[in-house]
C-alpha cells in the first residue's frame, strides 16, 4: 500500500499546442494595440478585453454547447489560462466566473438561471466575486453567519461578507449565507449557496486598501437584501457537499504559482550573458521549482478531463506553488548583481518594479483561497491521518 | 487510502508487477542489511535475471526483453522502494549503452564507468583501454562492464570483462559499492562507434537515478505515515498533532514533486539527444526533494529512525548518495541556469512550456 499521490504525465493533444500559439499571437496583438503592458503597468481589469477573450471562444471552454461553452478539453483551457497569466493579460473581468462560479452555476443552479447566466459568462459580459469569508469566518469557512431568511418568492439576506475581490467591479457573487443552525452531529450543515445579484437594493460595498496600496478586496454588507428564489444554488442547508469540487478548480491552476513570476524573468533579463556561477545556479533552481510545479499542475488539469475531482492533488499542488511563488522574491533579491550608480540601465528599474510588486504581495500567497495551514490539513486528511 | 490519489500495489503493468512481487519475496529489510556487509543477495538476483528484468532495456536481436524504456524506468522506480543492494539499475544502463553501440549484452550484473562529467578512459591504437574511473557503481559485483571511451575525437563504447580488473574497493554513504577501476591495458572484447557521449550518459544516469529516488521517497512516505499511525506519545498516536500532520503534508508534497521530475526525467530520455533541460530540471527538484524529504522522514521517527536496526536508513542514505550522483543540484542547476540566460528573458516561459 502506497501512500503517495499521483501526478501522471500529461501529453497535451495537437490542438493544444495549436492553441497555445494562437493565444500567444492574440495577446501579441493585444499588446501592440495598448490593451495592456507585460509589466502589469496597465491593471489587471479589462471588461474589453474579457469581452474580446470570450469572443474567441476561450471562457466557458469546457462547458456545454448549449449555454454557450465550447465543449473543448480541461487541457485546452489550461493552455489559455497559463498563457494568459505568464503574459500578465488582464483577465480579472472573467477569471473568477471561469474558474470557480460558472462552473458552480452549471453543476448546481437552476435550469433558468445556467440558460440566462452562462452564456453571457462565457461572452465575458459578466464578472463575479466569491463571497465566502466573513469577520468571523475565515478559515473556519463553515462558521459563517450571514443569514438568509425565507420570504416570499425568495430570501432576505443580513449580514456581512469581507475580503470580498472584486466586489466593486462584479455583477454577481456565489455567497455562502446561513439558512439553518449547524447540528450536533454535522457542524457544516446549516450553510447554503446563492446567486446574488450586486445591484441588490440593500447591499452595500465598501472598499478596504490593501498594503500595496491598491483597492482590491472589499466588505460587502446586506441589509435585508432580496433574493429570488431562482436564485439558490444546489441543495438548502448542504452547501457543504457541495464545496469539494469548486476547491479543485480552484486550486490548482497556474495562477497558485505564478504570481511572481515576472521577478524571475526580469533577473534573468538583469543576468545578461554572462551570469556568475551564483547568479546561474540561483536562477537554474528556481526554473526547476516552476517547470516541475508546471507538470503537476498540468497533470490535474489532466485529472479533471479524465472526469476525476482531485481535490488533495490539487491541496498539494497549491501548497507547493504558494511557497514556491511566495519564497521567490527573496531568492531573487538576494541572486541579483547589486544595483548601483556605475552602469544606470533600463533594465534596472524594470526588475526593480517586478521585484517590489511580488515582494508586495508574497503574504497574501499562501492565505488568499486558503491557508498553508488549511491545506495541509487537507493534505493529512488525504494521507489518512485526521 | 481511496480516491484518484491512491496508488495500488498493483499497476496495470506486468513487468512492473512482476518485479514488484520478487523484491516483495526476495529483498526483506535483511537482506538489505546483509549486502553492506557484503553478502552477495543470490537468490534476488538470481530471480531478477530468470525473469528477464536484467536486461528490460536490451532488444530482442541482442538478446534481450525489449522492453520500452518507460517500462524499465518504473521497474527501477520499484527497485529504489526496495532498496534493491544489486545492480539491477546498472545491469539496465550498461544493456541500454551497449544496445546504442549494437554489441550484444552479456548475462549476469552489469556496470558502467566512467559515471562522471569529467570521465576520462581512452582507447589507444594498441586497442587497449587506459585510464581510471572512480566510484564505479558496483564494479566488484559486475562480470563485465560498459565503458565509454575516447579513441581520437570519437567516442566509442567498449564492453570489458571485469574479471583481472585492479579494483580498489569503496562504498557509498548508503553502503553500496562505489569501486575503483583501472582500465589501464584491458582489450575490449568488443568496440563500436555510438551515438552516446559522455554527456548524454551522465543525463542517462541522472534520469535512472531519479526513479530510484522517486521510488525511496515513495517508501519514506509510506513508512513515516505507518509509523505516526503507531506510535503514540502523551495519549493518542502521534499522527494526530498537527506538527505532525504538516509535516507529513510536506512530505507528501515533496515525493509527488520528484515523483513529476523523474517522469518528465524518463520522457526525455526518449528522444534520441535526451532532452538535457528536462533532465536538468528534474535532477535539480528530485535532489532537493530528496534531502527535504528525508530530513521529514528521520523527523517524524524520533531516535528510532537513527538506529540501524529501523529500516528507514535504507531509503535515506540511499537517497543521500543518489541525489549526489551524475551532478547534484548545483551542477544541474548552474547549467540549467546558463541554458535559461542563454536564450534571454523573454524566452524564459517559452522554455518552462516547450515539453508540452
Ligand atoms: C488577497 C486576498 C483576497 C481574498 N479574496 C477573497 C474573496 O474574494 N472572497 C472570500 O470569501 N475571501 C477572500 N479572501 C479571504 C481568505 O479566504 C481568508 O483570508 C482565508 O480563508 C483565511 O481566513 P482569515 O484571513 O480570517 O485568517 P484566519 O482563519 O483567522 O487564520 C489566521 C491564521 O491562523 C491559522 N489557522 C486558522 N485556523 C487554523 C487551524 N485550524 N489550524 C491551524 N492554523 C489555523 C491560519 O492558517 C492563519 O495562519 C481573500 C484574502 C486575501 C488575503
Amino acid at each position: 500500500m502506497s501512500f503517495s499521490f499521483r501526478f501522471d504525465p500529461v501529453e497535451l493533444p495537437p490542438e493544444a499546442k495549436e492553441l497555445r500559439q494562437e493565444v500567444r499571437t492574440f495577446l501579441r496583438e493585444e499588446i501592440d494595440a495598448g490593451t495592456f503592458s507585460p509589466d502589469g503597468g496597465k491593471g489587471s481589469f479589462s471588461r474589453e478585453f474579457s469581452r474580446r477573450v470570450g469572443a474567441k471562444g476561450w471562457i466557458g471552454m469546457t462547458w456545454p454547447k448549449k449555454y454557450g461553452g465550447h465543449e473543448r478539453s480541461h487541457l485546452e483551457r489550461y493552455v489559455v489560462t497559463e498563457e494568459m497569466l505568464a503574459a500578465r493579460a488582464p483577465t480579472r473581468a472573467h477569471s473568477t466566473a471561469d474558474r470557480q462560479s460558472g462552473p458552480v452555476i452549471l453543476r448546481y443552479g437552476q435550469e433558468e438561471i445556467r440558460q440566462k447566466i452562462l452564456p453571457q459568462i462565457a461572452r465575458g459580459e459578466l464578472c463575479f466575486c466569491i463571497g465566502l469569508s466573513e469577520p468571523n469566518s475565515g478559515s473556519d469557512v463553515f462558521a459563517a453567519s450571514t443569514r438568509a431568511t425565507k420570504t416570499d418568492g425568495g430570501w432576505l439576506v443580513n449580514g456581512r461578507k469581507i475580503w470580498t475581490s472584486g466586489a466593486h467591479h462584479a455583477d454577481y457573487m456565489i455567497a455562502l449565507l446561513r439558512t439553518s443552525p449547524p447540528t450536533k452531529e454535522n457542524r457544516r450543515h446549516g450553510l447554503t449557496q446563492f446567486l446574488v445579484h450586486m445591484k441588490t437594493p440593500g447591499i452595500t460595498i465598501r472598499p478596504i486598501i490593501n498594503l500595496t496600496g491598491s483597492h482590491d478586496f472589499n466588505e460587502v454588507v446586506f441589509d435585508d437584501a432580496f433574493l429570488p428564489d431562482s436564485h439558490l444554488i444546489g441543495e438548502v442547508d448542504m452547501a457543504w457537499k457541495q464545496a469539494t469540487d469548486e476547491l479543485a478548480y480552484e486550486r490548482s491552476g497556474p495562477d497558485r504559482w505564478i504570481e511572481t513570476f515576472p521577478a524571475l524573468v526580469e533577473l534573468v533579463r538583469l543576468a545578461g550573458e554572462q551570469p556568475s556561477e551564483r547568479l546561474a545556479e540561483g536562477i537554474g533552481r528556481e526554473v526547476a521549482h516552476l517547470a516541475t510545479l508546471r507538470r503537476m499542475s498540468l497533470s490535474v488539469a489532466g485529472m479533471l478531463q479524465a472526469g476525476k475531482t482531485p481535490a488533495v492533488e490539487a491541496a498539494v499542488v497549491k501548497d507547493l506553488g504558494t511557497n514556491f511563488e511566495q519564497a521567490l522574491p527573496d531568492k531573487v533579491r538576494l541572486l541579483a548583481p547589486q544595483i548601483g550608480d556605475s552602469q544606470p540601465d533600463s533594465n534596472d528599474d524594470r526588475f526593480e518594479e517586478a521585484l517590489r510588486y511580488a515582494t508586495l504581495i508574497a503574504p497574501k500567497l499562501t492565505i488568499q483561497g486558503g491557508t498553508r495551514e488549511v491545506l495541509r490539513g487537507i493534505i493529512a486528511r488525504g494521507l489518512g491521518l485526521r | 487510502m481511496g480516491g484518484n490519489g491512491a496508488m495500488a500495489d498493483n499497476t496495470d503493468n506486468i513487468i512492473v508487477d512482476t518485479a514488484t512481487r520478487i523484491f516483495q519475496d526476495l529483498c526483506e529489510p535483511n537482506t538489505v542489511n546483509e549486502a553492506e556487509q557484503g553478502v552477495w543477495p543470490k537468490a534476488l538476483w538470481h530471480a531478477l535475471e530468470e525473469s528477464g528484468l536484467t536486461l528490460t532495456w536490451v532488444p530482442d536481436e541482442l538478446g534481450g526483453a525489449g522492453a520500452a524504456l518507460a517500462d524499465g524506468f518504473a521497474v527501477l522506480r520499484a527497485a529504489g522502494r526496495f532498496a534493491a543492494p544489486v545492480p539491477l539499475a546498472e545491469t539496465l544502463m550498461a544493456g541500454w549503452l551497449l544496445t546504442q553501440a549494437g554489441i550484444s549484452v552479456p548475462g549476469g550484473p552489469l556496470t558502467i564507468a566512467p559515471i562522471h562529467a569529467d570521465g576520462r578512459i581512452a582507447l589507444t591504437a594498441d586497442g587497449a583501454l587506459s585510464g581510471r574511473a572512480r566510484r564505479v557503481p558496483f564494479a566488484r559485483n559486475a562480470g563485465h562492464i560498459a565503458v565509454l571511451a575516447r579513441r581520437g575525437d570519437e567516442t566509442v563504447v567498449a564492453l570489458v570483462a571485469a574479471t583481472g580488473l585492479p579494483i580498489s574497493q569503496a562504498t557509498s554513504l548508503a553502503g553500496e559499492p562505489r569501486d575503483d577501476v583501472s582500465f589501464d591495458g584491458a582489450v575490449p572484447m568488443a568496440v563500436r562507434p555510438g551515438p552516446i557521449n559522455q554527456d548524454l550518459l551522465v543525463s542517462f544516469g541522472a534520469a535512472v537515478r531519479l526513479q530510484q529516488m522517486a521510488g525511496a521517497l515513495e517508501k519514506i512516505l509510506e513508512q513515516s505515515v505507518q509509523y505516526a499511525l503507531d506510535r503514540s506519545q502523551f495519549g493518542r498516536p502521534i499522527a494526530k498533532f498537527q506538527a505532525v500532520q504538516h509535516n507529513l503534508a510536506m512530505l507528501a508534497g515533496e515525493v509527488a514533486a520528484a515523483s513529476a521530475a523523474a517522469d518528465a526525467a524518463a520522457e526525455a530520455c526518449a528522444s534520441p539527444d535526451i532532452a538535457i533541460g528536462e533532465i536538468a530540471i528534474a535532477k535539480v527538484r528530485g535532489g532537493e526533494a530528496a534531502g527535504t524529504g528525508a530530513a521529514i522522514a528521520h523527523q517524524v521517527h524520533g531516535a528510532m529512525g537513527f538506529t540501524y536496526e529501523h529500516s528507514l536508513h535504507h531509503a535515506t542514505r540511499r537517497l543521500w548518495s543518489w541525489r549526489e550522483e551524475f551532478g547534484n543540484e548545483a551542477v544541474w542547476a548552474a547549467r540549467l541556469g546558463r541554458m535559461v540566460v542563454e536564450r534571454g528573458a523573454d524566452e524564459l516561459w517559452p522554455f518552462i512550456t516547450a515539453g508540452s
